[in-house]
């Protein structure tokens, strides 16, 4: 009886310790996100400082948006992540490695890794503007270059394609590998060393043994690596916007799809930012539960039971 | 119930000022004093930078002090003017100063905006008389006619609605001239003097001649495409967009200045490497060590650009006339619809900008080429007052005055701002090679539309 | 013998790869504080890699420039990190502890919906955001850049992991004999038990919110509310009457130096943090 009466109780607390959460997330994010949908069935713009609108036009603002360049600037923010991801996810892994490996005998190991760590807690758009004044062509990246005697012209890094494109990478490199590392090298610790000796008897070597024990042993982690990986590059902004100053130029060819959002916020489009974000809204769900998917079919060592459980009610 | 009786008040103080300004013109000072008992305690200044404030504090005979971070200035009666300053660049300031005339009809009388500025690429879209967001001068008592007479005409027609109606008055003028280095001139022509120099660059065919001689000795003519821009710009037959219409018409002059800039980039008249203005390239072009002969500066840009970036001595630069006239800039100052002080912000304008004594003041202390045409001929008289020693000595007013009065202020339009700067933006890549002109043309129409959603179609000159 | 020498040649060869990594994030730290040394007369010069004297001029400039109230945002920056790390933490935890502990009907429900919300990008919602707030007069005000990260779903599944590797549930059962009521239960066993995962997610959510630039973007107007990033931002937007680069730079330079004290002193716990959660299990 009075087992019974606690049992109530406790379910009261939970309820109650959830609550704050689930309040202001409705009051700040869904709100918001129920007036951005419903805005982008609207045509409602500034012209000037006079208002244009609301008034509705049903899809209007989805099919203009699919008639304009947005999957090329779609096609963009894939690149740029993937300019910065590979290197990233690849040296991640390579210094976890060593990190972990105590044949190497890495020294000042702590002081490397604070060192790598460092980018990633800088302003983007403060590391952006640092880089747009060190590569221009007069800046002192070329005036290295020249004076070193590799190069007789200044580079006009800003100016190409590649160029852009590889700054733009390079900086997603530099400020999220030394992340990756640490969260990858506490799930390679993570992994028992028993599997090692084991597969060291069986005389594999060290490449083997990365590919076949120690890559699907840390599946999870690198899933989690992945997704906010993607997530972070889905959402790249500051970096392209102030390193091209808003235009994504050369050729618009590193306009990402927040720097397009953006344009049209600053153009105060409501309809047109609404129906964007909607895009977007949709593009990361099914990106991450197709990750969620690839990355979670087995669970080797259990450690995502949270994610799993996420991903069993999604099938109920 | 309150705020009804004050606002029934503003009316009466608003008609009661209209007829004594009729009457009684330009009394600085006693409106001041006398209108303080009624008007709000505070004057809002929206602006983008210090130099409004620096010439107010520097000739306002009202100012009594401003605090030490410069966001308060204290006037005698003990008005307090707020100045609320947002950048210019990504159309902060605009968005900042959108938001406040939104607000405008709601706002407590001291949050009222009661003066603001704006730049000539976007006067335009405050001065609109649908807007109505820049009180016509006659609603604050000021006759443009009669108190403003001694103004630059043009500049008068820039601040006017379509109707012909003036919003805003400004007290500087932006005529523009070429200015040179001494040591390249010498280096190339044997002379640096101006009126030899300016033979060499008297239109634009004798310039490209000189472009080339320029080049032979290893110098560029001018460091980037955007800084002929506005000698171009500025002689377009027709707006941007014509009043009432939503379709952007692209000048002739746009496409010569798009072929001229391209055939001087290629053939190395221009330095590849500075990719249009206020950056950091632009900024070493103006340095010792760059070799860079000339740039297109209205006053204003010799003394906060141009002086700032050059790390030699005194006398290097020289000024003549440019190829061709051309206006670049101007800040004009705007009453705001709806503010609670009108008496103040009347006795400000008038002050600032229809006051000879004040702004041959500004002239002298800030090198300001200021909007009186009398004080102006003065000046270019007299070569003693106003010699420059940044200009090794030159009266640089005797070369900007006959400009001054020859500036055709092109059709304004409030898209100006964005059709020019996506325009340069878009055909910087066609410079430098990355696209070809098609594609130029098409970035343009992508990018006018994401910035105006309104504007239905670009036309092109065949 | 031939694998230890081939050991030897990897050991060099990581140390090298290291060293050049280690370099190119230390490289531009240098160059902001050289930067922060000249006067834009001499960076006008181009670079060079010896610091300048300047740097006590270029201090003297930011802080006396009301138009850019460094010191101000500084302080602002630091009301609103910390108050978002405080009632972040603290509220993520109590979900996490909510969900973990407690067996209620909605409970799978709600923590499906918090990991479906876990990817939703936040300028999605700025525009949406932007008209709530100004409807709900917080416009222009610190408060809606604080409270809303009541509700950060990344910091609740890190919570949400440390709570299943880290508390068992016999403690709970324990402290009820004992007569400890629910919420005191939470304040005086719990949060002590999470007392680590609570310091790495308070610094990574305070430099979060020192960097983020967005939000505050959309709501701040005023001068005297303006956090570090909006200033930089305005800043470097500014026109030709405020450039002087040197200014810049020491201005970029006072914003990062806080985070980077903050980071120096904490980095054990930050490094060691940053695994807490994802991995154990």
């Amino acid at each position: 009886m009075k087992q019974k009466h606690k049992k109530i109780d406790y379910a009261k607390w939970g309820y109650l310790f959830i609550l704050p959460f689930f309040v202001s997330f409705f009051i700040f994010s869904l709100i918001p996100l129920i007036d951005t949908i419903r805005y982008s069935f609207f045509e409602y713009y500034r012209s000037g400082i006079k208002e244009v609108g609301p008034n509705f036009v049903g899809l209007q603002n989805y099919i203009s948006l699919l008639g304009s360049d947005m999957l090329k600037y779609a096609g963009n923010t894939l690149i740029l992540w993937i300019i910065g991801f590979i290197p990233q996810i690849v040296i991640a892994l390579l210094l976890a490695q060593w990190f972990v490996d105590a044949r190497l005998k890495i020294r000042g190991s702590q002081f490397f890794k604070v060192v790598i760590y460092l980018p990633n807690l800088i302003m983007a758009s403060a590391f952006a503007m640092l880089f747009f004044t060190m590569f221009s062509t007069n800046g002192p990246i070329n005036s290295i270059l020249m004076s070193v005697g590799w190069i007789r012209e200044p580079i006009d890094f800003l100016g190409s394609v590649l160029g852009t494109r590889s700054l733009v990478g390079l900086m997603n490199f530099l400020m999220w590998f030394g992340n990756s590392t640490i969260m990858l090298m506490a799930a390679i610790m993570g992994i028992s060393p028993d599997v090692f000796e084991a597969s060291e008897l069986d005389g594999c070597n060290s490449v083997q043994r990365f590919f076949y024990i120690t890559l699907p042993q840390i599946r999870p982690i690198l899933a989690y690596t992945l997704i906010n990986s993607i997530i972070g590059g889905l959402q790249m902004f500051d970096v392209p916007q102030i390193l091209t100053n808003g235009q994504g130029t050369p050729d618009r060819t590193s306009m990402t799809l927040i720097m397009f959002l953006n344009s049209h916020l600053k153009s105060k489009n409501y309809g047109m930012a609404g129906a964007l974000s909607v895009y977007l809204f949709i593009v990361s769900g099914i990106l991450c539960f197709v990750v969620y998917r690839m990355t979670n079919n087995d669970d080797p060592d259990g450690s995502k039971a949270a994610a799993k459980k996420a991903k069993k009610q999604r099938r109920g | 119930m309150k705020k009804k009786i004050v606002s029934m008040l503003l009316i009466v103080v608003m008609a009661v000022n209209t007829f004594a300004g009729c009457g009684k013109p330009s009394s600085s000072g006693a409106g001041a004093a006398s209108a303080s008992a009624e008007e709000g305690k505070v004057i809002n200044i929206y602006s983008w930078n210090d130099e409004f404030r620096e010439r107010v504090e520097a000739v306002y005979p009202e100012v009594k002090e401003t605090s030490s971070d410069g966001t308060v200035t204290t006037l005698n009666d003990g008005t307090e003017i707020h100045w609320i300053i947002n950048p210019n660049q990504d159309g902060v300031y605009q968005q900042k100063l959108d938001e406040a005339l939104l607000k405008q009809a709601d706002a407590a009388a001291d949050e009222k905006v009661d003066i603001f500025l704006s730049e000539t690429d976007y006067v335009n879209k405050y001065t609109d008389a649908e807007a109505n967001a820049a009180m016509p001068l006659s609603d604050l008592g000021i006759d443009p006619d009669k108190d403003l007479g001694d103004q630059y005409s043009f500049t008068k027609v820039t601040t006017s609605d379509t109707n012909g109606v003036q919003r805003g008055s400004t007290w500087q003028c932006c005529p523009g001239l070429l200015v040179y280095r001494r040591d390249i001139a010498k280096d190339v022509f044997g002379t640096d003097d101006p009126e030899e120099v300016a033979k060499k660059v008297k239109d634009w065919k004798t310039m490209k001649a000189t472009a080339k001689e320029l080049k032979e000795k290893g110098y560029f003519t001018f460091s980037s495409y955007a800084d002929t821009f506005r000698l171009y710009g500025n002689s377009i037959e027709q707006s941007w967009v014509s009043p009432g219409e939503t379709v952007i018409k692209v000048d002739q002059k746009i496409m010569d200045w798009v072929n001229d800039s391209k055939e001087w980039l290629d053939a190395g008249y221009l330095d590849k490497n500075v990719k249009g203005q206020w950056n950091d390239d632009w900024n070493k072009a103006m340095g010792s060590a760059s070799k860079v002969f000339a740039f297109l500066f209205p006053a204003w840009g010799i003394d906060f650009t141009l002086k700032p970036n050059w790390d030699g001595g005194d006398g290097v630069w020289a000024v003549t006339n440019p190829p061709q006239e051309y206006n670049w800039g101007g800040s004009y100052i705007h009453a705001c619809t709806g503010t609670d002080n009108p008496e103040h912000v009347k006795d400000i304008i008038l002050s600032m900008t229809a006051n000879k004594d004040n702004l041959l003041k500004i002239s002298k202390e800030y090198s300001d080429f200021t909007n009186t045409q009398s004080g102006m001929q003065e000046a270019a008289a007299d070569d003693k007052g106003y010699a420059s020693d940044f200009l090794g000595g030159q009266n640089a007013f005797k070369y900007f005055a006959p400009v001054a009065e020859k500036i055709k202020i092109a059709p304004l339009s409030a898209y100006d701002q964005g059709c020019v700067e996506l325009l340069q933006n878009c055909f910087s890549d066609y410079f430098q090679g990355k696209i070809d002109f098609d594609k130029a043309k098409s970035n343009f129409e992508t990018a006018i539309i994401e910035r105006y959603p309104d504007i239905t179609e670009i036309q092109w000159p065949e | 013998m031939k694998s230890k020498k081939s050991g030897q040649l990897r050991s060099i060869f990581a140390h090298i790869v290291l060293i050049i990594l280690s370099f190119m994030c230390l490289f531009f730290f240098y160059i902001l504080f050289i930067n922060a040394t000249r006067s834009h007369a001499d960076l006008q010069k181009g670079f060079s890699a010896l610091p300048g004297n300047y740097l006590f001029e270029n201090l003297k400039n930011v802080a006396n420039d009301g138009t850019f109230p460094m010191f101000r945002g500084i302080l602002n920056s630091l009301i609103v990190s910390g108050c978002s790390a405080a009632i972040c933490t603290y509220f993520s935890a109590l979900t996490a502890y909510g969900l973990y502990a407690y067996n209620f009907k909605l409970k799978k429900a709600a923590f499906t919906f918090i990991m479906a919300i876990l990817v939703m990008p936040t300028q999605v919602t700025a525009m949406g955001f932007l008209r709530l707030v100004t409807n709900m007069g917080m416009y222009d005000s610190l408060l809606p850049l604080i409270i809303p990260s009541i509700a950060s779903p990344a910091v609740f599944y890190f919570m949400y992991s440390y709570l299943q590797s880290s508390l068992p549930m016999s403690l709970l059962e324990a402290a009820r004999i004992d007569g400890s009521g629910e919420f005191r239960t939470f304040n005086q066993i719990v949060i002590p038990i999470m007392k680590p995962a609570i310091a790495v997610q308070a610094i990574f959510t305070f430099v979060g919110s020192w960097n983020n630039y967005f939000v505050p973007a959309l709501v701040i107007q005023s001068k005297e509310k303006m956090t570090v990033p909006i200033l930089i931002a305005t800043l470097r937007g500014a026109d030709y009457m405020n450039f002087d680069m040197g200014k810049i730079y020491t201005m970029i330079l006072v914003a990062i130096v806080p985070i980077i004290l903050v980071y120096l002193f904490l980095s054990k716990y930050i490094i060691a943090g940053v695994t807490l959660g994802g991995v154990k299990e």
